[in-house]
């Protein structure tokens, strides 16, 4: 046990006011002994002499066998002198010269060796070399494919939780799902309304433009009418999504990840991926389509005010128009485009909230990255479901 | 010393040795979240230079104490003085200048984690003095140096262990040569050979760096080989119940709620029995 020795150290002062008046002379007694005379307050200042300059200022330093340290007209000092002496220590080390730092403070000489106790332990150092342009190409394109081959993986992992949960062996709570429904559900309902109103209306006027040319005003219909059901709508939607509903995931479960939340899950025996993945699956697959149902319906209204307002078309020469032109077929191909983008917004969340590493800065990173990867995947998926329903005719 | 009026409440167990040289009074202190009071009218001086240990059980407003007398929350009553002078009487400006002479050690380091650990240490350098970067980097390798850390200046927080960043907390905490270092629990989470190691540093700097030292712990092999000085606050009359030396107040103290801290909860019972 340690005595309850009061702090020897009169000497110590930091008062960063008072002028600073530190000297340093180095002075060389015979061919071998360097006398280093440091006097006056050594305390935190810019302008304090720098003794190792000066010691290896005095050329041929391979001659020198021992350097004597004269502190005697010190009259304060802080770690700063501590932090001096410490390189001239290393200095010396390196050269094989002696340091006698007897004239020093106890306290200072103390902090020396306590400092010298661990030596600088040579970690190797990450690699941060720049890389080449090829070379970042390259990088970021096997990073981009890696990404595709996450997301089917995840897809995968889904599937199986999804079929657990089929036999009824899937560990979740449908609070959560419920809850889940209720924040990205209605929560969105604003957002995506006025999003959608306004496409529906900048469909319209470009569209009444190139229309008025043919005098053909009334297939404004046709256009807001297909345009929206088929595209717009659903893919309006799941980018609002992939903003607000990927983004709060990736940081829900990137906070879990952080606090090793999602370890003690799955030291539990409770798969994250039934747990947590799942309920939000569930619940944006349902919500999506009707969220498009929604936007679709607000974007054709959009248009049929500018089809009012600019082209003079009545309200229900628009619907009778419309009707005729929308079928159940474009309908139902929108609204399963919407159950796909609804998908990949919980994936895309999730993947990057569960990759996310246990730092602060990592769960802003997961959310960024989840954004990008979902609007990424949704335009992509929109692009080969485009394909797909014009090879069927659909 | 003079304190002001006698407490409400004695401590049962007084043995507080008089210092003429206090370097924090708290004076008939109440600490409050709304009407939820934590403790009320404590009472104690810490001597410059001393190991000064707040203990207590869990949930007793250890660690609001230490934030109180930090000055990151304000009293609901009474004082705490730092430097002969009331923190709460101080302009904002005035108060953040005291505070910048005080160093922490929060419970688990607390570094930035999008920064390297020499980033960390050179953050304070950087903001509040005028040095030169040499003059920063030779300090910062100087603090590394002083727990252990020589060669880490690279890495991140996340990539060093848990004893590894607490010292890292603690060489920015001295970053700045702070007259007054304050820890939060600094032993939790460490395995007994780095507690001990890291006890004996904060002697070590203590005598060194002439430091006064306030910890807050509940680690007993800790209170008795570094306190000086302590105060024990208890949850159940929400006050001091004791003041003194700890291994004083090991051998003294009869109030059955600090010998059962002290003695591990073990002495109450055998008295019992």
């Amino acid at each position: 046990m340690a005595s309850p020795a009061p702090a020897p150290s009169p000497l110590r002062t930091s008062r960063p006011e008072r002028p600073v008046e530190a000297r340093l002379a180095v002075n060389r007694i015979d061919p071998e002994t360097l006398v280093v005379r440091v006097a006056g307050r050594w305390v935190r200042d810019r302008n304090l002499p720098d003794i190792v300059a000066a010691v290896e200022q005095r050329p041929p330093l391979s001659g020198v066998r021992r350097i004597v340290l004269d502190a005697s007209a010190l009259e304060g000092w802080d770690s700063l002198l501590i932090a001096e002496l410490r390189r001239l220590n290393l200095l010396c080390g390196a050269h094989a010269i002696e340091l006698d730092l007897g004239g020093l403070p106890e306290g200072a000489r103390n902090l020396i060796c306590l400092a010298a106790e661990v030596p600088t332990q040579r970690v190797n150092r990450r690699s941060s070399s720049r890389l080449g342009f090829r070379t970042a190409v390259g990088v970021e394109c096997l990073r981009a494919a890696r990404s595709v081959g996450e997301m089917v993986g995840f897809l995968g992992e889904t599937i199986v939780a999804f079929a657990a949960a089929l036999r009824g062996q899937a560990r979740f709570r449908w609070v959560d799902l419920f809850q889940v429904v209720q924040e990205h559900g209605p929560a969105a309902l604003p957002i995506v309304g006025l999003v959608n109103f306004l496409v529906g209306m900048i469909v319209a006027f470009i569209g009444a433009i190139q229309l008025q040319q043919f005098s053909a005003e009334i297939y404004v219909a046709n256009l807001v009418g297909i345009g929206t059901v088929r595209e717009m709508g659903p893919m309006m939607t799941a980018i609002i999504l992939a903003g607000r509903t990927s983004a709060a995931f990736a940081a829900q479960l990137g906070t879990m990840q952080v606090n090793e939340e999602i370890s003690a899950l799955r030291t539990l025996g409770i798969p994250p991926m039934q747990f947590l993945v799942l309920p939000r699956v569930i619940a944006l697959v349902v919500m999506m389509p009707i969220l498009a149902i929604y936007a679709n319906v607000i974007g054709i209204f959009g248009g049929a005010v500018v089809a009012l307002f600019k082209l003079h078309v009545s309200l229900t020469l628009f619907y009778d128009q419309l009707v005729g032109a929308v079928t159940v077929t474009d309908w139902i191909g929108g609204l399963i485009k919407a159950a796909v983008f609804g998908a990949i917004v919980v994936l895309s969340g999730c993947l990057r909230g569960m990759q996310a590493q246990r730092s602060a800065s990592a769960v802003g990173y997961a959310a960024t990255s989840a954004v990008v990867t979902g609007i990424v995947f949704i335009i992509a998926t929109d692009a080969v479901f485009t394909v797909i329903y014009i090879t069927l005719g659909i | 010393m003079d304190l002001p009026a006698l407490p409400a409440i004695r401590p049962r167990c007084d043995l507080a040795t008089p210092t003429d040289r206090p370097h924090i009074e708290v004076r008939d202190l109440t600490m409050a979240f709304g009407d939820n009071v934590l403790q009320r009218h404590l009472n104690f001086t810490v001597g410059r230079g001393d190991v000064f240990i707040i203990m207590g059980g869990s949930g007793c407003g250890k660690s609001t104490l230490l934030n109180h007398l930090l000055g990151l929350l304000e009293p609901a009553a009474g004082q705490v003085i730092l430097n002969d002078r009331s923190l709460w009487d101080l302009e904002l400006q005035e108060r953040d200048l005291l505070l910048r002479r005080v160093g922490v050690l929060y419970q688990s380091g607390a570094l930035w984690s999008s920064m390297t650990l020499e980033e960390n240490v050179a953050l304070p350098l950087g903001e509040y003095t005028d040095l030169t970067p040499r003059q920063i980097r030779e300090l910062v390798q100087l603090k590394l140096a002083l727990v252990g850390l020589s060669g880490f200046e690279d890495y991140f927080p996340s990539q060093i262990s848990g004893g590894m960043r607490k010292r890292a907390g603690l060489a920015r905490a001295i970053a700045l040569d702070p007259e007054i270092l304050f820890f939060d629990e600094p032993s939790a989470g460490l395995d007994p050979i780095s507690a001990r190691r890291l006890d004996e540093l904060i002697l070590q700097l203590r005598a060194d760096l002439g430091a006064t030292i306030v910890v807050v712990t509940h680690e007993l092999e800790s209170i008795f080989t570094i306190g000086d000085n302590s105060v024990f606050l208890d949850i159940e009359t929400k006050t001091q119940i004791a003041r003194g030396n700890p291994r004083r107040l090991l051998e003294e103290c009869d109030d059955p709620g600090v010998r059962r801290f002290l003695t591990r909860g073990r002495e109450p019972a055998a008295a019992a029995s």
